[in-house]
């Protein structure tokens, strides 16, 4: 049954330049398989701008235009007005941006065009931190994660934002949390993403063996944990106002999902417990939002 | 036909003309009856393009990016702060090499804050790689935009149209509105070279190794510089279907003249003035006006004033710590002047945040001009309050 679901086309070649055992190229080639050729990519300033290969090769088999750092929704926002204006309203344009590109500085870009219902799909796989230039902390670096501009002795001291909210308070069509670890509802939420038209939102949790500090084996393994454990639910909201789960929440203890990851190594239980706290509340909250 | 309009909407009648299919943009004062009439065209219908109501300049031109880099025709208009706000697009576009058309309408930078005419905010864009061209009048401004597109696309690099605020921005004058069938046959739709296209596809824009990135800029490098024999051949065929005459340079009453004023944007309206008065008294002076900046047009200027002794520039705009941007690249260009016959260069620094320049400060021009043997210092001030 799973088999039938995942399209067998693969839009992405092996050779792209990801370190081992990261989570982005395999949320692209879900992405992709279901998104299928006619697509074009717009990548601002990520981690994927070298995954993708360097000039004069592509490890995509779509169309894919580079940009910088803060411009992903509008240099979107033009390709779809182009392609609209010479009668192409089948072609997808999707935004692939990191959280750097999406949390911090092209946000602005990013809630202008989500204002403006432009007619893209726009994907942040987020790696928690500014990971391409050395895994510096962004504001979807997790409270209490170690990076290199949050030293163990002063760790990140604030909360994630919750982009999901953010694009959800946008009132735009759809928006969806999607993992590498539950690929046939990653696949589903592409399909209904799709299928759908104006500003689409899709926040992808992707691991990160070098910035996150485990070993590369556990890429999905930590994806999965992240789900079960509720610090990354699995959730689509529709027009900012119907919000449902999409797979099960067991609430495991985030105890094993911390320690298993060196970025938190240096937190103690009542950490811990802290991050606990914040997780509870923020699953109380979404059970709120799905009624 | 012959409306009078002012020189925001001689843009936006040039656009509508160009047929531009993609257009984005943020309001700043004085640029914004630009995109107000296009607003108007495109809800209308008159205009058939899509306009994206971005939320700040550095995502108007990076959608004009998307666009232009999709295969359409693409334009936004600026000014002052906004331009400088989009200063890093700019780079991405004509690196890109995408044949994007923007407007700037020159106004002063903050702070303080000031709203009127300086030439700072785009000279200080020098070095984007967009190609510059300086309007003086309404109709100017018109023939300019759509001259900027075809120009633009046939060599594949933006081009900024730059108007004066106020003087031309707000400023109704009569212009002859060319045929649309005439606008048409000069500027066919875009068909790009290269585009994202799912049935070709290409990445664009990705890392390039120091073994490849010089070969990128110097193709740049190629195509920017053609854009002087480029624009030549444009304005010939344009004077052909319209009679109007343009060029990057113009020469304005230069025989035997002893002393040349150099002006860029509407200044050269008033200099036009003072010249005629001088040459009816009697006097040897005369004027060269500057419309295109980049690709600068060095080789044509060494040939206006060459063996000329004396050369005022005026620049409406100035490198601090330096002098005004025109008289230094001007400098730079007489260099390769053999010595006898290399102008001294004497480059004024007028007219800042809107100070008028009117005939009296330009015969003052003149008048120090003549009296001096060589320029005391690199920038001469005028008109600073003791």
């Amino acid at each position: 049954m799973i088999s039938d679901a995942v399209p067998r086309r693969e839009l992405l070649d092996s050779g792209h330049l990801a370190c081992p055992g990261c989570g982005a190229p395999l949320a692209m080639r879900l992405v992709l398989k279901e998104l299928g050729e006619q697509t074009i990519v717009v990548l601002p300033a990520c981690c994927w701008s070298i995954i993708a290969g360097p000039y004069p090769q592509s490890s995509l088999h779509v169309p894919l235009y580079h940009t910088a750092f803060a411009t992903g929704a509008a240099v979107a926002s033009g390709v779809r007005a182009a392609l609209d204006a010479r009668g192409d309203t089948e072609t997808t344009v999707m935004v692939w941006a990191g959280d750097g590109g999406t949390f911090d500085i092209g946000l602005q870009a990013l809630s202008g065009a989500a204002e403006r219902n432009e007619d893209f799909l726009y994907v942040c796989y987020d790696n928690e931190a500014y990971m391409n230039t050395g895994i510096q902390r962004s504001s979807a670096t997790p409270w209490g994660a170690w990076t290199t501009t949050t030293p163990a002795h002063e760790p990140q001291s604030t909360r994630k934002k919750d982009i999901l909210a953010i694009m959800a308070a946008h009132r735009i069509p759809y928006a969806a949390t999607a993992s590498i670890s539950h690929p046939v509802d990653l696949l589903m939420k592409v399909r209904r993403a799709k299928a759908t038209r104006g500003t689409r939102f899709l926040h992808i949790l992707s691991p990160c063996p070098p910035g996150w500090k485990y070993p590369d084996e556990r890429t999905v393994d930590l994806a999965r944990l992240a789900v079960h454990t509720r610090i990354f639910p699995l959730v689509e909201v529709e027009n900012g106002v119907d919000w449902r789960f999409t797979a099960d929440h067991p609430g495991d203890p985030i105890g094993p999902y911390v320690r298993a990851q060196g970025r938190f190594r240096h937190l103690d239980e009542a950490a811990i417990g802290r991050i606990q706290a914040d997780v509870d509340a923020r699953w109380e909250y979404l059970c709120r939002q799905v009624g | 036909m012959r409306k009078v309009i002012v020189g925001n909407h001689a843009v936006s009648l040039g656009v509508k003309l160009a047929r531009c299919e993609v257009i984005s943009a943020y309001p700043i004062t004085p640029q914004t009856q630009v995109v107000e009439m296009l607003s108007e065209m495109c809800a209308t219908g008159e205009l058939d393009a899509r306009f994206i109501k971005v939320e700040s300049e550095h995502s108007a031109m990076a959608a004009c990016v998307g666009a232009s880099a999709a295969g359409a025709r693409a334009f936004t208009a600026t000014s002052s702060h906004g331009l400088v706000y989009m200063h890093e697009m700019l780079h991405w576009a004509a690196g890109g090499r995408l044949p994007i058309v923007m407007a700037n309408v020159n106004r002063a930078l903050g702070p303080g804050w000031n709203i009127w005419v300086d030439q700072s905010d785009s000279l200080s864009q020098r070095d984007t790689g967009w190609i510059q061209l300086y309007c003086e009048t309404n109709q100017d401004v018109l023939d300019t935009t759509i001259l900027a597109f075809r120009l633009a696309e046939s060599v594949d690099v933006p081009v900024m149209v730059v108007l004066d605020a106020f003087y031309l921005s707000h400023t109704a004058e009569p212009v002859i509105i060319p045929e649309q069938a005439l606008v048409d046959r000069f500027l066919p739709q875009r068909a790009a070279r290269h585009r994202l296209d799912t049935a070709a596809p290409r990445a664009y824009g990705a890392l390039v190794r120091p073994e490849d990135y010089m070969e990128m800029r110097w193709d740049q490098q190629l195509a920017t510089t053609r854009a002087q024999t480029a624009f030549d051949d444009i304005t010939d065929e344009w004077a052909r279907l319209t009679g109007r005459a343009y060029g990057a340079t113009e020469a304005y009453r230069t025989r035997n003249a002893e002393l040349l004023l150099v002006t860029s944007g509407t200044i050269t309206s008033t200099a036009r003035e003072v010249v005629d008065a001088r040459r009816a008294a009697g006097e040897r002076v005369g004027l060269i006006k500057v419309k295109m900046f980049r690709p600068f047009p060095s080789v044509a200027l060494r040939a206006l004033l060459r063996g000329v002794p004396r050369v005022a520039v005026l620049d409406r705009n100035v490198s601090p710590g330096h002098s005004g941007i025109f008289a230094e690249e001007i400098r730079a260009a007489l260099y390769d002047v053999a010595c006898g016959e290399r102008p001294n260069v004497f480059g004024y620094v007028l007219g800042l945040g809107g100070r008028d320049v009117t005939p009296a400060v330009i015969n003052e021009v003149i008048d120090r001009t003549r009296a001096g043997t060589v320029a005391e210092r690199e920038d001469l001030w005028v008109g600073v309050k003791a």
